[in-house]
């Protein structure tokens, strides 16, 4: 599968405006369209890297080969006959465990819905299967979405794809592993607090949190409502672009997605980027960050004020609150999501003489460590007597979030920063619960205050291990992001770079 | 009032109606009673992993209604919010409700006792789902499985807490029925407390008369019918009194009226207190309701029972009673008001009326006596369907007005018109009950009937004047109530003197 993602030659530094010509597509979908190789092939390829690779890198959680090769015949035969659903059309990806697929086993990476098949598809599923993805599977992830290594996953730990000691990040580390190791071209995550952007930075690839309401949620497993979105995960921008514009949109199944135009978002990628002003905010290089993550993203605000973009430095105070605002308001909307699973409905049950036993012990087996450490957390802060010191004053802190992101995006178009203090570390290397939630520190303020954001590669460590730069944009200004972040990858080739996996 | 024994009693309650929506709060499944267990049912309603609710706008809009007849605030923003608790019948164990920003606050209802009328504040009002049931195998005690039917999952709710401005068991049993009556006539209720259409819990409490602190309240649920909410109360006012008196101390917790044996029983205690653990249901964005959309509502509001009770008193000077009555349901009201608007239509011949009094009078004494011998008042359903339908009754009062038949067979043919759905007319026809009015013909009948009784006519004049009833009475028996009453009496008279 390797060069499917060839890049266009980078234009020369500080080029004038680009011309938008005819409009980018995936790789794939030239490739389709000339002949090149066939959906099929892509698939069976796949497959094949799947079955070879994937018992040392655990990206899959289920793999659903049946479906994949009946889904890229059609999507051949669509081909063949010049009349492609677009071009997403037979593009194979990998669908995190949290989103309902009707027929197929969803876990969210738990025991308590280890023999979980919904009945329905979630929203961005169905859009995928309108748009002719194919689907290669379900891919692993920390159990409900509750972690930043993928190692609280209930069935098994995912490995980084640039060194298998490594953690792939999390939550969607299934889904990062999957896109950096070439096991999908694209897979589909999601982000409460960073398990997004973090997992894409740590594997080496592209990874797009939307803006809150900007995807519908019907059929995402709930973690946190007010935080949880659905976004792509890609080798290159143009992936992402393209995979955001067939899942975004309006959902009258979901009350919280936003009605505002959706656009075409591969259309706009050659846009000129030269007087766009970027805000460098002074809290995101704090003391802790790791140096060569430090080095990697100065090098590329060097390489954007080359392209034309205006560099501001920028102050977000209330950076500091986001870690602490953040493991308030997540768990205690999880510890309400997550009473459903009872053992009564669906998924696991233990027996118990009566009903209360049942429950508790249902619970006890289905649910890991960090879920529980979560629940409690949750039930504590909006129980009654701690409410308005804990929840209520959380809501506030959020708030002031919002405002100092208010406040910068008067004078500056993007926000840009590092993904993550430090790039992916050792399996077991964070065993301190609070050690692992300061890895979202970078990735936290953004989801608070609802904003679109992306991470893009931008450099390597010493050690060979990737690092993320943060584009935060306005609401619902993805295209933006999507502007500048392919300006940068047209700029660089560390997207072309692929790990030595046999 | 012996029951209370000095102490003044608080009672506040807590009503909720099921919308006649469609289709569930939060989902598009159906609402109809009595399907077949989780056949109205999807993942929303079930709870599934990954589902999100979305809000019905029919029942925002039938809260809004009912919100403005109560003369209620609306809350220009309202939200949900989740309200948590373990129990299987509640698929999310957690119900959307709403706390904090209610879709209404602070109207009031008024109530009637004892020909005295009082209002009763209303405290909130707001919306929320139903849960589902649970069928236990056998006894729940001994039951070795329960099964949850969650068909009832999701259907709207509406709550509405009246302010603590009860004073008696009467009051409350008076308030539950404006309210019932108010929804009905709304349309945003059917009210059937049988089915659970219409719930109510109450908070009691008492206090030394003249006390300006409230005592430690208790909640009675389960009372499904005006006259339990009544008969739990005052069981309720003699039980908390009587331990007053005996200087007890009242506990805080939820009892549960046993209909049958008559007594209420504790149902939780505090150890069980629940924290619900309220916030806002981050699935779903607070509510703006158009200043525009909710002005459309209150123009479109029907005339509510007690404005149409007091229109029946002035407009066709009814007593209280038959107004009363006649304004138990919209239908009811509605049918009356259709046999008035017959009776006294151009095209009848309404110059014999007035004979036999005030149309609105003759109106409203055939629609209590007769039609409401067959049909509920509060039946909508059933008296907007009536074999008899308004025109109908209209017409056979007007064959009693031109003499065509008598008032007593009147009743007779009604009860026919009901059994077939015929017209008066064609029963009368078929059937021969024109009434003899014709001096001669009925001349010949008196005369019959007075040789065939000696013996009455010898108690005449003797000074007998019941001997001449009797005779009337044997005339009418001889032309099986077909004659004219009046007509008979005087024949019989003048025919007794003229022997």
């Amino acid at each position: 599968m390797g060069g499917l993602s060839k890049p266009p030659k980078p234009p020369a530094l500080g080029a004038p405006r680009q011309s938008r010509g005819a409009p980018r597509r995936p790789a794939s979908f030239n490739g389709y369209r000339r002949g090149d190789f066939t959906p099929e092939d892509t698939a069976r390829a796949h497959l094949e890297r799947i079955e070879r690779l994937d018992a040392r890198v655990a990206a899959y959680l289920t793999v659903t080969a049946d479906h994949a090769r009946r889904a890229a015949r059609a999507s051949a035969e669509r081909y063949r006959s010049g009349r492609p659903l677009g071009p997403l059309d037979g593009v194979p990806v990998a669908l995190k465990d949290v989103l309902c697929t009707a027929g197929v086993t969803s876990t969210c990476g738990s025991r308590i819905l280890e023999r979980f098949v919904p009945p329905y598809d979630a929203t961005v599923v169905a859009r995928l299967h309108a748009a002719g993805a194919v689907m290669l599977g379900k891919a692993n992830m920390d159990e409900f979405a509750m972690g930043s290594s993928t190692e609280h996953s209930a069935f098994k730990p995912t490995r980084n794809p640039w060194d298998l000691a490594r953690v792939p990040g999390g939550s969607s580390g299934g889904s990062a592993a999957a896109v950096g190791g070439r096991l999908a071209t694209v897979a589909l995550g999601t982000d409460t607090g960073g398990s997004i952007r973090q997992p894409a930075a740590f594997c080496g690839v592209v990874g797009v949190k939307p803006t809150y309401g900007r995807v519908s949620r019907y059929g995402l497993i709930a973690f946190a409502s007010s935080l949880d979105q659905v976004g792509p995960l890609s080798r290159d921008v143009t992936d992402a672009a393209a995979t955001l514009s067939v899942i975004a949109g309006t959902d009258p199944l979901d009350a919280t997605s936003v009605d505002t135009a959706v656009g075409d978002y591969v259309a706009a990628l050659g846009d000129d980027v030269t007087g766009l002003t970027i805000g460098v905010p002074g809290e995101y290089f704090a003391a802790g960050i790791d140096p060569e993550v430090e080095r990697a993203v100065r090098d590329a605000i060097a390489v954007l004020e080359g392209l034309g973009v205006k560099a501001e430095r920028v102050s977000l105070p209330a950076t500091e609150y986001g870690i602490a605002v953040y493991y308030i308001i997540a768990p205690a909307e999880a510890s309400s999501n997550l009473a459903r699973y009872d053992g009564v409905k669906y998924g696991l049950r233990v027996p118990g003489k009566d009903l209360i036993e049942m429950s508790s012990q249902t619970r006890a087996a289905g649910f890991g460590a960090e879920v529980k450490r979560r629940v409690m957390l949750g039930t504590y802060s909006l129980s009654a007597g701690y409410h308005d010191a804990y929840y209520g004053r959380a809501q506030k802190v959020r708030t002031l979030v919002k405002r100092d992101f208010d406040s910068v995006f008067g004078r500056v178009d993007l926000i840009v920063a590092p993904t993550t203090p430090n790039v992916a570390f050792r399996h077991g290397e964070k065993a301190d619960p609070l050690a692992m939630y300061l890895n979202d520190v970078f990735t936290v303020p953004a989801s608070l205050a609802g904003l679109p954001a992306l991470s893009v590669p931008c450099g390597f460590t010493r050690a060979g291990l990737p690092i993320g730069l943060q584009l935060i944009g306005r609401a619902f200004d993805e295209s933006t992001l999507f502007r500048l972040a392919y300006a940068y990858e047209q700029a660089t080739d560390w997207h072309t770079r692929r790990p030595e996996l046999p | 009032m012996s029951r209370s024994r000095g102490f003044e009693v608080i009672i506040g309650l807590e009503v909720h109606a099921q919308l006649l929506t469609r289709s569930k709060m939060f989902c598009g499944c159906p609402t109809t009673f009595g399907a077949a267990p989780n056949s109205q049912t999807c993942p929303i309603c079930q709870g599934m992993p990954g589902v999100l609710p979305v809000v019905n706008r029919r029942a925002i809009e039938l809260a809004v209604r009912s919100a403005l007849a109560l003369d209620c605030r609306i809350n220009p923003g309202c939200r949900f919010a989740r309200k948590h608790y373990y129990y299987p019948d509640m698929p999310k164990n957690f119900q959307i409700s709403q706390y904090e920003e209610p879709l209404a606050e602070d109207g009031w209802l008024e109530i009637e006792v004892d020909e005295t009328t009082k209002r009763v504040g209303i405290q909130r009002l707001h919306l929320e789902e139903d849960v589902g049931k649970l069928v236990h195998e056998g006894a729940f005690e001994t039951a070795q499985a329960s099964l949850v039917d969650y068909n009832r999952s999701g259907v709207p709710l509406m709550e509405t807490v009246s302010k603590p401005d009860i004073r008696s068991p009467e009051e409350a049993a008076a308030y539950l029925k404006a309210f019932r009556a108010v929804l009905v006539s709304l349309g945003v209720c059917d009210g059937n407390m049988e089915e659970g259409s219409l719930r109510c819990d109450a908070n009691i409490s008492l206090r030394p008369r003249g006390a300006s602190e409230l005592g430690t309240k208790v909640e009675i649920k389960n009372m499904n019918s005006f006259r339990n909410v009544k008969a739990a109360l005052e069981y309720e006012v003699g039980r908390q009194a009587k331990a007053l008196a005996a200087g007890e101390r009242i506990v805080q917790e939820t009892r549960l009226w046993e209909a049958e044996r008559g007594y209420t029983r504790s149902m939780r205690s505090k150890e069980y207190a629940h924290d619900y653990r309220y916030f806002p249901e981050p699935d779903l964005v607070p509510l703006r309701l158009d200043p525009a959309w909710v002005d459309g509502i209150r123009a479109a509001l029907p005339e509510l029972p007690r404005a149409t009770r007091q229109r029946f008193i002035d407009a066709y000077q009814l007593p209280a009673y038959d107004a009363e009555v006649l304004t138990q349901s919209r239908a009811l009201a509605d049918y009356y008001e259709e046999v008035v608007k017959a009776l006294t239509a151009g095209r009848a011949p309404s110059a014999a009326l007035p004979a036999l009094g005030e149309p609105a009078k003759i109106a409203s004494n055939w629609v209590m006596s007769e039609l409401l011998r067959e049909l509920p008042a509060d039946d909508e359903a059933a008296i907007r369907s009536s074999r008899v339908p308004p025109q109908n009754l209209a017409a056979l009062v007007m064959l009693i007005a031109d003499g065509t038949i008598s008032g007593k067979i009147a009743k007779d043919v009604f009860k026919k018109m009901f059994e077939t759905g015929e017209s008066a007319g064609t029963i009368v026809e078929r059937e021969g009950l024109t009434q003899v009015a014709d001096e001669g013909e009925l001349l010949a009948v008196v005369d019959r009937v007075i040789a065939e009784n000696p013996k009455a006519v010898e108690d005449f004049r003797k000074g007998k004047a019941a001997a001449a009833k009797a005779l009337v009475g044997q005339v009418m028996k001889a032309t099986r109530g077909k004659a004219n009453p009046a007509l008979a009496n005087r024949l019989v008279e003048e025919r007794l003197r003229a022997v």
